[in-house]
């Protein structure tokens, strides 16, 4: 790393210059090739290593349109317009952008023109657009971009063999979780810097691990196992990881960034952007790019208008729900799938095509969602022709598309579809339309996956009346959490797929009444879940056992807006971030609702937790574990008494220290005292002033100063009197 | 710790005082009206009527028997303490923002405010045995601060005079000839506004608080940094407890920024901290606005608090206050 300037650096030299930073549009700066002014960029050495550098000529909104008819002068002015009314339609040509050369001796025109738009993505556009456009039958226009023409024509004729780079080995990218105090990782954006820190429960403080200033432009985000570290820049998101610093492992270059999401299985990273259209009218274009994780090689672009990514019914002009596409087919990423008009088009990563190249026909689909861990997708289907046709929820199995299951819904007005995590069962929540129409109630249609046929469920709620606030499965179980209620002070429900010995039928565990809750966040062990009162109850946290029905503790974060729970489910994490504009900062809390330390950080944007990759440990290991975990614990809870003995010796010893120091300046204080004492009682009077010591003393003389004022008193009475 | 609710003024305080022998409590608020309190029972004994702005801040003679109190309306004013008679007024040109009496009250340091085009200043009068000698003569004038001067107070032995505020830097003066002799560092000190200054019992440490959300003690012969207390809130007032290692540090988010409706949002409790291990004792609630001024009893077995809310409270410690372990 070279020196960074610092942006106060650039102010005060621009001020230096008398130039005004903020009339400066910075990507108008374009450096001659090759010249760096002595700046050295932390880039160049990869420049440099991957591919020859690429430095924009300036032309690229220029494009070269070939095939043009050849024409004399007499009617080269017709022709110009013709072409002019061509590009015009595209975009706004530069005035005197537009030049046909001609044969200087014949006067005749050459076939071709140059057109320089306004912007490159004009030029790009209006490239795409006209390639191919027949103006007749023997002139079909070439249309490339002028920086392409350039660029080929460099091309050296004679092939050279690439040169083969020695093996390097890359970093451990796992190396975190090798850590010997098993602690878990967490990255934390306060301001303008980043930080990542151990969460070091037994120390009751957070480890600092790495920080950085401007590191993004955006947001951070975890891989989805804990690789990588994502950030997003106005050129494009990058990847970083390794052993004790974070150092960068990819880039993946997209413009104007604006959305990031992994694959389930760090294979791929899908990037977006959208881009305004020139025109207010046009929609939204978007572009979206799916890189190799771990090549860093772009595997498709999908381009189009907002348009083409939506159903176009509900969503409406903001258009998009990220993610666009869906990840199917557990952790091997085998599909990836988006909704269209009519259809859903799943892709396979194979080959990055539509599986058996078409998109998969539904009318009228609105939702779908795939399975975490089969390749099996459910798609729910409104309601169509006033109730003539009855919603349906389908799932459907990849790639083959055929039908597992399918359920008619009447009188539906929306559906919301939850998988648990290990894809064994999918709760529908179904909200229909009462007799009258005026209202709606909820009710759920149960999934049970994994049995034969995918038998059907229906539940509902003892008060059909109660509005669903929340609804989370526990991960990797087979129960269920709802908040329902209409009342300020909703009910949390548990619910059970299986029951004693029944195992196909659910049934209501408890009911907690009257709770000041209105989120479920399940430990991701399961077993345990914080009910959370967030926005209107103010960071209300109830931590509960549900193997025990018992509530563990409550607590309180106030003005909470985040909860997360560490990868392992032994802590917990409450934020506030700058939503509001106080008590920005974060809490951490053990599984059982201890707070363990607080931090706070102002302009506090973003806190999460580094996830790990799912256990190595075979099931039975684990049960074998759980079984004796008393052996096993016996090593840690030496090791938690010896940090806490050593803790309390260095908290003994850093107090004794401050304590000494202090000592050092009371006695240098006092003594200064001692000595200023006589020149004291000068400025005093002689007044024998220090009240230190004789107190009780002079407190006896205090009395007789007040009987001394009445005396006084009386004696001016006395005296007007006579 | 039950407290005693002391209604007497009708705009937000400003500034708290007790007297030498602890008895008499005398408060400033915004209403015009500084007003004087039994410090034991929080009964309102009388008040000083006269001036036309709001009064910042006060300071009370060793004998008790004069009252000097500076106020918004460009005066300083001397008092009776007894009879509530003003003895005196001095005219500045600009509000007067704090008084302090010197060891012996021969000499006055009071600040103004940067006004109408005049800096800030801090100057010096001589303070006359008699009230009918007293002129308006300063003994020294120094400008030079940027911004609001909030607190000015005498050095030991009146040698030194040390100076805070908005530029959030603290000075050390040479009450002599008005020499600058130290400056608090830029790194190590505060960052935002000192809003308050607190002298120590016998002037060898004082404890500042700024808007930057901390609380800090110093050193006053060498300008030391001893001691930082971090808060979560803008700090208005603090002081240090004659009786035991603790300070009280009191503030609250500044009124325009109290949006929400519920009191704890603010934060309006005014905190104990362990003044050599810097770690956080306990916190007394009540006021339902950021507290403004906070003193000790010189006994150091009382302290009150004056908060945005126009209330008084006066807490008599618990006996178990005297035997918190660290």
């Amino acid at each position: 790393m070279t020196t960074v300037l610092t942006f106060a650096d650039i102010e005060s030299k621009a001020s230096s210059l008398g130039i005004d930073l903020s009339t400066i549009d910075l990507d108008s700066i374009v450096l001659p090739p090759g010249e760096d002014f002595g700046i050295k960029s932390d880039d160049e050495d990869i420049l440099h290593e991957e591919e020859p550098p690429e430095f924009e000529a300036g032309y690229g909104n220029v494009i070269v349109v070939d095939n043009l008819p050849v024409v004399s002068p007499e009617k080269f002015a017709k022709l110009e317009g013709v072409v002019r009314k061509i590009y015009s339609q595209t975009g706004v040509i530069k005035e005197g952008g537009l030049w046909m050369p001609l044969n200087p001796e014949t006067k005749m025109t050459l076939g071709y023109c140059f057109i320089e738009f306004n912007t490159a993505q004009e030029a790009k556009e209006a490239q795409e657009k006209t390639d191919g456009y027949k103006l007749d039958k023997s002139h079909i226009f070439v249309v490339n971009m002028f920086d392409d023409i350039e660029k080929y024509m460099n091309v050296p004729d004679e092939w050279t063999p690439a040169e083969i780079k020695p093996y390097e080995p890359g970093e451990n990218l796992q190396h975190w979780l090798t850590d010997e105090k098993a602690r878990d990782q967490f990255v934390i954006r306060a301001g303008t810097v980043t930080e990542i820190f151990w969460n070091d429960a037994r120390q009751v403080r957070p480890d600092p691990v790495y920080q950085r200033q401007y590191w993004t432009d955006g947001f951070v985000q975890w891989s989805p196992l804990g690789t990588y570290l994502a950030t997003v820049h106005r050129q494009g998101a990058a990847v970083w990881g390794g052993k004790s610093t974070f150092n960068r492992i990819h880039r993946f270059p997209h413009n104007q960034v604006k959305h990031i999401d992994f694959s389930p299985g760090e294979r791929f990273l899908v990037t977006y952007s959208s881009q305004e259209p020139s025109n207010p009218r046009d929609t939204h274009r978007i572009l979206l790019n799916i890189f190799d994780l771990r090549t860093g090689k772009l595997m498709r672009d999908f381009k189009g208008s907002v348009d083409d990514f939506t159903t176009g019914g509900t969503s409406g002009l903001s258009g998009i729900s990220w993610p666009i596409f869906k990840w199917g087919g557990g952790k091997e990423d085998k599909y990836f799938a988006r909704i269209g008009k009519n259809a859903i088009y799943v892709y396979e990563t194979e080959t990055f095509i539509l599986v058996d190249k078409k998109s998969y026909k539904v009318d009228n689909v609105v939702d779908f969602s795939w399975s975490p861990t089969d390749p099996i997708i459910s798609l729910f289907v409104p309601e169509l022709g006033g109730g003539n046709q009855p919603a349906r929820v389908s799932l459907v199995q990849m790639p083959g598309k055929e039908e597992l299951r399918q359920k008619n819904l009447f009188s539906v007005s929306d559906c919301k579809m939850y998988w648990q995590s290990n894809g064994e069962y999918l709760a529908v929540k179904v909200d229909r339309y009462t007799k009258t129409k005026k209202s709606t109630y909820t009710g759920f249609e149960l999934f049970r996956i994994k049995e034969r046929d995918i038998p059907i469920e229906v539940l509902e709620l003892d008060n059909k009346n109660d509005k669903i606030i929340a609804f989370a499965w526990e991960p990797k179980g087979h129960r269920f959490a709802v908040i329902h209620g209409d009342g300020p002070r909703p009910d949390v429900s548990f619910y059970s797929m299986k029951t004693g010995g029944i195992t196909n039928r659910v049934s209501k565990l408890t009911t907690l009444k009257a709770k000041q809750a209105n989120a479920l966040y399940w430990s991701p062990s399961g077993r345990y879940i914080i009910l959370a009162g967030l926005k209107g109850f103010n960071g209300q946290l109830e931590f509960y056992n549900v193997d025990e029905l018992e509530t563990m503790s409550t607590g309180e974060h106030f003005m909470c807006t985040d909860i997360e729970w560490d990868p392992t489910g032994r802590y917990v994490a409450t934020a506030v971030t700058s939503v509001h504009e106080m008590e920005n900062g974060f809490h951490i809390w053990s599984f059982n609702g201890k707070l363990l330390y607080r931090i706070p950080k102002d302009h506090f944007f973003q806190f999460q937790w580094r996830p790990r990759p799912p256990s190595l440990l075979s099931p039975e290991k684990e049960e074998e574990i759980s079984r004796n975990l008393r052996k096993y614990s016996k090593k840690y809870e030496l090791e938690d008494q010896d940090v806490s003995l050593a803790l309390s010796e260095q908290d003994r010893k850093k107090r004794r220290a401050i304590q000494e120091e202090w000592e050092t300046w009371t006695t240098r204080w006092k003594q200064y005292y001692e000595e200023e004492r006589n020149l004291r009682m000068q400025l005093r009077d002689g007044e024998p002033s220090d009240d230190e010591g004789n107190q009780e003393e002079y407190e006896a003389k205090e009395v007789e100063v007040e009987e001394v004022l009445d005396v006084r008193e009386e004696i001016v009475n006395f005296d007007q009197e006579q | 710790m039950r407290p005693i609710l002391m209604k007497g003024h009708e705009r937000p305080l400003t500034f708290l005082k007790y007297n030498r022998e602890g008895d008499l409590l005398f408060s400033c608020a915004k209403d015009h009206t500084p007003t004087v309190w039994f410090a034991d029972d929080g009964q309102r004994l009388g008040t000083y009527r006269g001036h036309n702005g709001a009064v910042w801040c006060c300071d009370v003679s060793r004998d008790s028997t004069r009252l000097i109190t500076g106020s918004a309306d460009q005066t300083v004013k001397l008092w009776d303490v007894q009879t509530g008679t003003q003895l005196y007024s001095f005219n500045f040109n600009s509000p007067a923002r704090s008084v302090d009496f010197s060891i012996g009250d021969k000499l006055v340091v009071i600040t103004t405010d940067p006004f109408m085009g005049n800096p800030s200043t801090i100057q010096v009068k001589l303070i006359a045995p008699h009230p009918s000698d007293q002129t308006s003569d300063s003994v020294l004038t120094i400008k030079g601060p940027q911004g609001r001067i909030n607190r000015a107070v005498w050095g030991p032995l009146n040698k030194t005079i040390v100076s805070a505020g908005e530029d959030s830097v603290i000075r050390i003066w040479d009450s002599e000839t008005g020499e600058l002799l130290k400056e608090s560092d830029k790194e190590s000190g505060h960052q935002k506004t000192i809003s308050s200054l607190c002298m120590s019992a016998d002037k060898s440490h004082f404890l500042t608080g700024s808007a930057d959300k901390s609380a800090k003690l110093w050193d006053t012969r060498s300008l030391t940094l001893l001691k930082t207390y971090v808060m979560d809130r803008p700090v208005n007032a603090c002081a240090i407890s004659p009786l035991l290692d603790h300070v009280v540090i009191g503030g609250g988010q500044e009124a325009v920024n109290v949006t929400m409706t519920d009191r704890r949002a603010g934060k309006f409790e005014a905190k104990f901290y362990h003044k050599i291990l810097q770690d956080e004792i306990g916190g007394v609630k009540g006021h339902f606005g950021p507290i403004n001024a906070l003193a000790f009893n010189p006994d150091g077995r009382s302290f009150s608090s004056g908060g945005e809310d126009g209330y008084v409270r006066l807490h008599h410690f618990d006996p178990e206050y005297f035997s918190i372990r660290m």
